[in-house]
């Protein structure tokens, strides 16, 4: 991991002097670095929309019988977008194609993507999944499907008109983008990584999407077929999933779900990289157990294929396959803890300095092992028979993905945004940003365990009076968590607006991949002489 | 509505064996979310008794791993200070701890997949019950067909918030609740008449999807008469929230009474079994069973 570059003139840069257009620059994009920048734009767009209907959606739960939301339709609409927009134009844009743009071809000292026309494509085919789910959103009735699309609901009888359609595609056009940046990133980390960074040099985040990168592989395609299928089944007279035609509505939810579980995994691998290098750098200490932490991603990618039906336990599968499934998911607890303790292992004996990333990272280790003990309680199938899609199940998943990925996301933007825009961000905000955000989430999806535990649904707008108390408390988290997002839009100002110029490795000894080795902001080319890495 | 007179007599009987009609049955025995409540339901089946019980079991374990996680962090955060700690290890490897941390959470895991299994077997023994009853899930609307009693199917609508009698419960109470003999063992048959729902009673730790073409199997042993509560926990459309389910108890005696003076009311009015819903324009569908 810890390498010296004897040779490096990464910084001179012929092309960067002569100014392409903003058109030209932006719109037409082949250069890594600012496909990175865009994929972040669009992941804080998408954020801003995301977490604008969550709001919405506490808003409307803070008392029963509340009528900010105007009916059922309505609100399952919301529901649905809000899951979609932050799975596939948060989280996913964010990580992947952000930061993994940004520093994949860095940190194994490549000048670009493998495919930088490709590149460009991946990420205008998510700007076009955008425009369509949010059509799928406000277009008629709205899509009210849930994010699962579970049929027959999303069959043309239940859900007729156009907007269904269009969140299925946003699907397709998602999935053709994160399918064409995995085999960018594929292509780029097995082909060309720098002379001597050999595959077990690798920093773990290149690791991590390149795990990442097989997932993608291997699930969207899956997610493609069973969406192409909803989509003969609406429109085209087929009947795969309609029981009337022949078909199983089961079906697809093993589909959907050979999909989805690898897809967490999607989102969190990336989390787990980055969350390796920020506790190393602040730590000043090399990672603890490297191969440990790159085969523990591997194992977690590779179990991720062969635990989907744990989210079908009430959907009458048999026992045995609720015992099989129950017990393989279990087993992902092991790997993951390996990376858990090994991060606290990195950090012990460390000179641990608690800036801002460092804080999110500390963050995301403590809040991530909370929903993973709420996952392990959700995998006993004889309990899921009891929590199964109640306020237990959103609460454990808003921990290890608002919690967890988000985190990670804002650590991930702590710890490069100097090194992507040359400029350091206020570290007093930064803070400040950190502990209302800690405070917000925690307020907001804690309570939801007791609801949950009490037997509350989920995807209702309306819910019996018992349930109000912890209802009220979640929703002032909410709205604590919104304001702490206007604390990240004033740091974000800050950073815009720095004067103050900053050296290549502003975090010092501790920070030691490729990234921090050229000038901050990283030029236009990197490493168009190859450093060679002993 | 169909079954106007039906529930009308019912109500008339209740009212006069009993004074209130909301905690007729069953000494006023009953099991609904509370505010503020942060644990479970109070177990109203052998089966739930077990689920938490495990529940607690698990949940424990897991308090223990969080704890340990965050007491480690603590150490770490307050120790490994940048102020305390000037000069940083080079420790990158140390085969025994990698080997315990790895070994450790396996045998944990291994004490709890062992009374979970057992759980499973005992959730999915839905064999040799007293009667079964067919519950299918409809937009936006429960069918209860006791498959025990000739011409016994009823219809169970949620009451709508603008009717609500005095001592039932917004969101929860229902016209015409599924009654069924206490301390006995009653299999549900699950199914769907259209999209997916959820039969979800989590004060009897039952939950199936119902799912169309298909027969999904439960079943349950209410320990004590009285009423209970239930929710549809699948997105099934606009009314998704606007169909529970409430399930009264009896003792035998008064179970049979009960089937007797509802095979009357029914005699009259063979049900029909999956009403057609001809699809009108989902609001409108929407408006009628609000």
């Amino acid at each position: 991991m810890s390498s010296t570059v004897i040779h490096d003139h990464g910084a001179h840069d012929s092309h960067a002097a002569h100014q392409p257009s903003f058109a030209r620059r932006w719109l037409m994009s082949t250069n890594h670095k600012d496909i990175g920048t865009l994929y972040i734009t669009a992941a804080v767009v998408a954020g801003i929309v995301g977490g604008g209907l969550s709001m919405l959606m506490r808003a409307q739960l803070m008392y029963p019988n509340n009528t900010i939301v105007s009916n059922g339709q309505e609100w399952n609409a919301i529901v649905t977008a809000h899951g979609l927009i932050m799975i596939f134009w948060l989280v996913m844009p964010a990580l992947i194609g952000g930061f993994g743009n940004w520093f994949v071809p860095m940190m194994i000292g490549a000048p670009d993507m493998a495919f930088p026309r490709l590149n460009n494509m991946s990420f205008w085919f998510l700007v076009m999944g955008f425009i369509f789910v949010i059509l799928g959103l406000v277009v008629g009735q709205g899509s009210g499907v849930g994010w699962t699309l579970y049929p027959p609901l999303t069959d043309s009888t239940y859900s007729p008109g156009v907007s269904t359609d269009f969140t299925l595609f946003s699907l397709h056009l998602a999935g053709i983008s994160s399918l064409l940046g995995a085999i960018n990133f594929i292509a780029t980390i097995l082909n060309m990584r720098a002379p001597g960074m050999t595959m077990h040099k690798m920093p773990l985040f290149v690791w991590a999407i390149l795990v990442t990168a097989f997932l993608l592989l291997l699930a969207i395609p899956v997610l493609a077929g069973a969406v192409t299928m909803l989509i003969m089944d609406r429109n085209f007279g087929t009947s795969f999933f309609e029981p009337g035609g022949g078909g199983d509505p089961v079906l697809f939810q093993h589909l959907f779900w050979f999909f989805g579980h690898p897809e967490v995994y999607i989102m969190i691998l990336p989390a787990f990289g980055i969350i390796s290098h920020v506790v190393s750098t602040f730590s000043k200490k090399p990672i603890f157990g490297y191969f440990g932490m790159v085969y523990a991603m591997v194992a977690i990618g590779f179990l991720g294929f062969i635990v989907w039906a744990h989210h079908m336990f009430v959907s009458g599968i048999s026992v045995d396959s609720r015992i099989y499934f129950e017990v393989a998911t279990l087993v992902i607890a092991v790997p993951t803890g390996v990376k858990v303790f090994s991060w606290i292992a990195t950090m012990w004996g460390g000179s641990i300095e608690f800036k801002t990333p460092m804080l999110f990272a500390v963050g995301f280790i403590f809040l991530f092992v909370v929903g993973g003990a709420t996952g392990i309680v959700l995998a006993n199938a004889g309990l899921d028979q009891e929590l199964h899609n109640d306020y237990f199940l959103i609460a454990h998943f808003h921990y290890v993905l608002s919690l967890g990925a988000v985190f990670a996301i804002f650590a991930g933007f702590y710890y490069w945004i100097g090194k992507m825009s040359g400029h350091q961000y206020p570290e007093f905000w930064g803070k400040l940003h950190f502990w209302t955000t800690f405070v917000g989430v925690n307020l907001t999806f804690f309570p939801m365990h007791f609801l949950g535990l009490a037997g509350m649904p989920r995807r209702y707008p309306d819910y019996p009076d018992a349930f109000a108390g912890w209802n009220y408390v979640s929703s002032m988290g909410a709205f604590l968590s919104g304001i702490s997002t206007l604390v990240f839009f004033y740091v974000m100002y800050r950073v815009f607006t720095s004067k103050v110029v900053l050296a290549d490795n502003y975090w010092g000894e501790g920070a030691t991949t490729l990234e921090w080795v050229v000038p901050s902001p990283a030029p236009h080319h990197t490493f168009e002489d190859v450093p060679v890495i002993r | 509505m169909r079954f106007s007179g039906w529930r009308v007599s019912l109500g008339a009987l209740v009212l006069l064996a009993f004074g209130m009609p909301h905690l007729a049955f069953a000494d006023g025995y009953v099991i609904a979310p509370k505010p503020w409540e942060m644990w479970l339901p109070q177990p109203g089946s052998p089966m739930e008794a077990r689920i938490d019980h495990f529940m607690a079991f698990v949940l424990w374990i897991m308090a223990g791993v969080v704890g340990f996680v965050a007491l480690l962090l603590a150490y770490v955060i307050v120790r490994f200070n940048a102020k305390r700690n000037k000069v940083p290890s080079t420790v990158t490897h140390n085969v025994v701890v990698e080997v315990l941390w790895t070994v450790i959470p396996a045998v944990i895991l291994l004490v709890v997949a062992w009374p979970s299994i057992n759980l499973i077997r005992y959730e999915a023994d839905y064999q040799k019950p007293y009667m079964i009853v067919k519950v299918t899930g409809h937009q936006w609307y429960w069918e209860y067909d006791y498959k025990s009693v000739k011409g016994l199917d009823f219809t169970s609508y949620m009451i709508p918030d603008d009717k609500l009698q005095p001592g039932q419960i917004r969101r929860l109470s229902v016209d015409h609740p599924m009654v069924v003999p206490a301390g006995e063992k009653i299999e549900f048959e699950i199914t769907s008449a259209d999209v997916l729902h959820g039969f979800y009673l989590p004060s009897l730790g039952v939950q199936r999807y119902a799912i169309p073409g298909q027969i999904v199997h439960s079943w349950t042993l209410l320990t004590k008469p009285g009423t209970y509560y239930g929710e549809c926990n699948q997105i099934c459309g606009i009314n998704h929230d606007a169909m529970p389910i409430e399930i009264q108890a009896l003792p035998m005696d008064q179970y049979q009474a009960w089937v007797k003076k509802a095979q009357a009311e029914y005699a009259d009015n063979t049900p029909n079994r999956t009403p057609a819903v001809v699809r009108p324009a989902l609001v409108q569908l929407a408006q009628a069973t609000r």
